[in-house]
């Protein structure tokens, strides 16, 4: 596909400059199964339009988010992360969120010592209710990032460590690439 | 090597419309490890399923990606579907490009290309999926209600009908809830109590039902088909063994200025009481905080102050040292069927609610709510039915009703409609035209919501053929002048103001979750909506069910519900704990964690932040039985896969099935490749 997108991934990874119009910003965000996945559901079923740059991975629950993943994103080309998941006293699983909240509050400045502009990562409470809150997010996100622009600072420290996806060719190769990453994590 | 089936749902126009179904299934079939992709107009339909099914057998898939709506909706139904084609169930995983990406976006090539990455993104988690097998686990064939209102009341007998043992928990001293309290009951006008005690002391007498006045849930451990709760039985001061209800004790205690609750406030009780004649079970209780022998051992006198009960009981009932005690109920399933309370809307508010002052709630007492109203209208009232104003008790000639009284008012109350004023006003409003012929009742309305069987006739009646006045506008203000209350509102229809002289005002305040739901739904690890309502699991197709399973919910706990409602509600709930007890053993996703216990260090970090206390600490011993180590335990009984666990581990070597790092790193590795 041709998309303005995909020419963004190549001169990036080519290093060459972007110009602000060119830019669409990649967000991931990893969210709670019961409720930040299911509030962004809320959204869907309410129609409530929003950016398209933001794309979900679901986990059960917040406190199933290990930081690395947070890391991991970034060094895979992404330019900005939101983590979201059930407010504070409404953990579907009682606790897991303050787990997270305490995680990410040290992860946050760790982020920032290292020199990540900590507006790449959100951080919030979405309940299953609050689909406008979501797509609030979702938007706020994205400008913010958008305004940053794209996040090279890793792949200016190792290029050839971001293989564009065509290049694996199966399977077993994709399983493959996984393996170094459980080592690059690892390390 | 994997086989991976994309199978991609145009939802009728639902995902098409936005975004091009035959482009993702074309663009997804090269992808590394997909051996086949198509699209269709309704995946979930029977030759949707066929399709799958048929794909399945035909290509010897490895693995299964639904791109369609959210897990949600439709996880359950393709993973049956895989099953019977002879895949593991575990092997199928959804796509959701509906509720995230067609139902969200507008631009067809930015949605497209969404749903691409999602699809690639579910095809990497999926080549890592493990065939897996269900958890099976014993049921208790034993049913808890929490919650003795009519809701409660009619779920358990529903369920003891059904041959279970159903525990019945109220935390005042008699069932009945605010039921009890209504003089009639829209729209047919029968009398609430007539319909309601019978059905009280039939749950009282039922074999199968054990009942716990005066009770609170205090703790709730385990999970579906296999609950432990703890109850807190509080002090009850009265053995009910041994009473036998005579009230002698209620006659000499001299406390006698207490508001009643079961009369709101309008008239007075003993400290040692029974809420109202028809309690069930018709046993006192002990109200400690108001009583003086306790108010005494409180100051820390050395000799009891009063004594008076216990010396009037000729049973030997009454004991003054009795404490809370605790007991364990080991049950299957939790209706939960707490009901609701009245927004209070007088001046002072806590929580930062804001609370209507300028309608003189708890200032005036002519201005009462609809709870007080119901009972100066009933014949077991504090007036015995006769309408009289709280203040003098002289009849009141002009009444006025506000409807919406923090209802439908974000700004100020709650957002939400509750349901249920707009008749019992109606109600009202005929009631005392029927007792008060040459009065006038004026309401207040915004709109009239008489949305039931018989319901809009029933209001109509009342403007009709009781000649209430109905006033489209809300009220501003309402103070006291003299003998009247003077009431300031607004015709909307007239477009003018209007002012009246009335006896009595009567607030439709909102309906709001009882005090303590939210400490309860903790308790029980299921979820509140903003208001503080109990959520269902899915507001259409779920409606009776938590985001817990094995906990259902019932009556206003849930939302604004009127009785019929309740009831349905609650017989609902008996059917699906009677569904749940109809088999001797529960299967449960295998979303659990596990240990690898060689490479477990044993720190137990684990342990210290598992929420269910499901990680224990096990010994590893040499062949000659000398310990020479410790790795964690989960127990998958107890384990609900939250996967905090995995997180913390420092080894990595707990993993939680079907959310690995494994499946999860590939999916973030596959989002890098973004078109």
């Amino acid at each position: 596909m041709n998309s303005p997108r995909s020419e963004t991934i190549e001169r990036g990874a080519g290093g060459a400059p972007l110009s602000d119009a060119d830019f669409e910003p990649r967000i991931t965000a990893f969210v709670c199964n019961w409720c930040t996945y299911t509030g962004a559901d809320l959204a869907g079923t309410s129609r409530l339009h929003m950016a398209s740059n933001v794309r979900i991975i679901r986990l059960p629950c917040t406190g199933r988010i290990d930081p690395l993943f947070i890391v991991k994103a970034f060094e895979r080309g992404a330019d900005g992360v939101i983590v979201s998941g059930c407010h504070p006293a409404d953990c579907h699983y009682t606790s897991g969120n303050y787990h997270a909240r305490r995680r990410f509050a040290v992860f946050h400045d760790i982020m920032e010592f290292v020199g990540v502009d900590p507006r790449r990562m959100t951080f919030s409470w979405v309940s299953a209710s609050e689909g406008a809150k979501w797509k609030d997010v979702v938007n706020e996100a994205v400008a913010n990032v958008r305004e940053l622009g794209p996040y090279e600072a890793y792949r200016a420290l190792a290029p050839e460590a971001v293989e564009p996806w065509p290049q694996a060719t199966d399977g077993l190769a994709a399983a493959g690439a996984t393996a170094t990453a459980g080592e690059e994590v690892a390390s | 090597m994997s086989r991976i089936g994309v199978f991609v749902c145009h939802c009728g126009e639902n995902i098409a419309r936005t975004v091009d179904c035959a482009k993702v299934a074309e663009t997804l079939k090269d992808h590394p490890g997909v051996a086949h992709a198509e699209d269709y107009k309704y995946m979930c339909s029977d030759p949707g399923q066929a399709l799958v099914k048929k794909a399945i057998e035909e290509n010897n898939l490895t693995g299964v990606v639904i791109a369609a709506c959210s897990p949600h909706m439709h996880e359950k139904t393709f993973r049956r579907a895989a099953d019977q084609a002879g895949l593991n169930k575990f092997m199928c995983e959804m796509a959701n490009i509906r509720e995230h990406c067609s139902w969200i976006h507008e631009d067809k090539d930015e949605a497209t290309a969404k749903a691409i990455d999602i699809g690639r993104t579910i095809i990497e988690k999926v080549k890592h999926n493990k065939p897996l097998e269900v958890i099976k686990i014993p049921v208790t064939k034993r049913a808890m209600v929490i919650g003795g209102g009519i809701a409660g009341i009619q779920a358990a007998l529903d369920i003891a009908d059904g041959g279970h043992e159903v525990v019945l928990i109220e935390k005042e001293a008699s069932i009945g809830g605010h039921m009890s309290q209504l003089s009639e009951t829209f729209p047919t006008l029968d009398c609430s109590q007539c319909i309601l005690t019978p059905r009280m002391v039939e749950a009282y007498q039922h074999p199968n039902i054990k009942l716990h006045t005066w009770s609170e849930v205090e703790k709730v451990d385990g999970y579906i088909g296999n609950f432990e709760v703890t109850v807190r039985k509080k002090a009850r001061s009265v053995n009910q063994d041994l009473c036998n209800g005579c009230g002698d004790c209620m006659a000499v205690c001299p406390s006698k200025k207490i508001p009643s609750e079961f009369d709101a406030g309008l008239s007075n009780r003993t400290a040692i009481y029974v809420p109202f004649p028809q309690a069930v079970p018709n046993q006192p209780v002990l109200d400690r905080p108001n009583c003086s022998l306790f108010k005494g051992r409180i100051k820390g006198l050395k000799k009891d102050a009063c004594g008076k009960c216990k010396e009037a009981c000729l049973k030997g009932a009454i004991d003054y040292d009795t404490e809370d005690e605790f007991i364990t109920e080991e049950v299957g399933a939790i209706v939960v069927a707490t009901g609701y309370e009245l927004y209070d809307v007088g001046k002072d508010q806590p929580e930062g609610l804001k609370g209507y002052g300028e309608y003189g709630y708890g200032e005036d007492p002519d201005i009462i709510d609809g709870l007080q109203f119901e009972r100066l209208a009933s014949a077991s009232g504090p007036t015995a039915g006769a309408i009289q104003r709280p203040s003098d008790g002289k009849e009141p000639k002009t009444v006025v009703f506000v409807h919406c009284v923090g209802s439908r008012d974000p700004d100020k109350g709650m957002a939400y409609c509750s349901k249920i004023c707009c008749m019992y006003n109606a109600k009202h409003a005929m009631l005392y035209k029927h007792k008060v012929h040459d009065g006038r009742a004026v309401a207040f309305y915004m709109d009239i919501r008489a949305n039931g069987k018989g319901y809009d006739e029933f209001s109509r009646r009342a403007i009709e053929e009781d000649h209430a006045e109905y006033v489209r506008g809300r009220v501003s203000r309402i103070f006291r002048d003299g003998d009247k209350l003077k009431v300031w509102g607004y015709d909307t229809l007239a477009g003018e103001q209007v002012v009246l002289d009335a006896d009595m005002v009567v607030l439709a305040t909102a309906i709001r979750p009882n005090d303590g739901v939210k400490e309860l739904a903790q308790k029980l690890s299921c979820s509140v909506d903003t208001d503080g309502f109990i959520n269902e699991a899915h507001p259409k197709l779920r409606p009776v069910e938590t985001n817990t399973a094995g906990v259902f919910v019932a009556g206003a706990c849930q939302a604004p519900r009127d009785i019929p409602d309740a009831v349905a509600m609650a017989s609902a709930t008996g059917a699906k704990v009677m569904a749940l007890f109809s088999s001797d053993e529960l299967e449960r996703e295998p979303a659990v964690a596990v240990v690898n216990e060689q490479t477990c260090i044993g720190c137990m970090r684990c342990e210290l932040v598992c929420p269910y206390g499901a990680i224990e600490q096990r010994e590893i011993c040499t062949v000659d039985g000398q310990v020479c180590g410790h790795t964690a335990y989960v127990n998958p009984g107890v384990c609900q896969g939250c996967g905090t666990c995995q997180a913390v581990c420092l080894s990595k070597s707990v993993e939680l099935q079907t959310f690995t790092d494994e499946q999860i790193f590939s999916e973030i590795n596959a989002l890098c490749a973004w078109e």
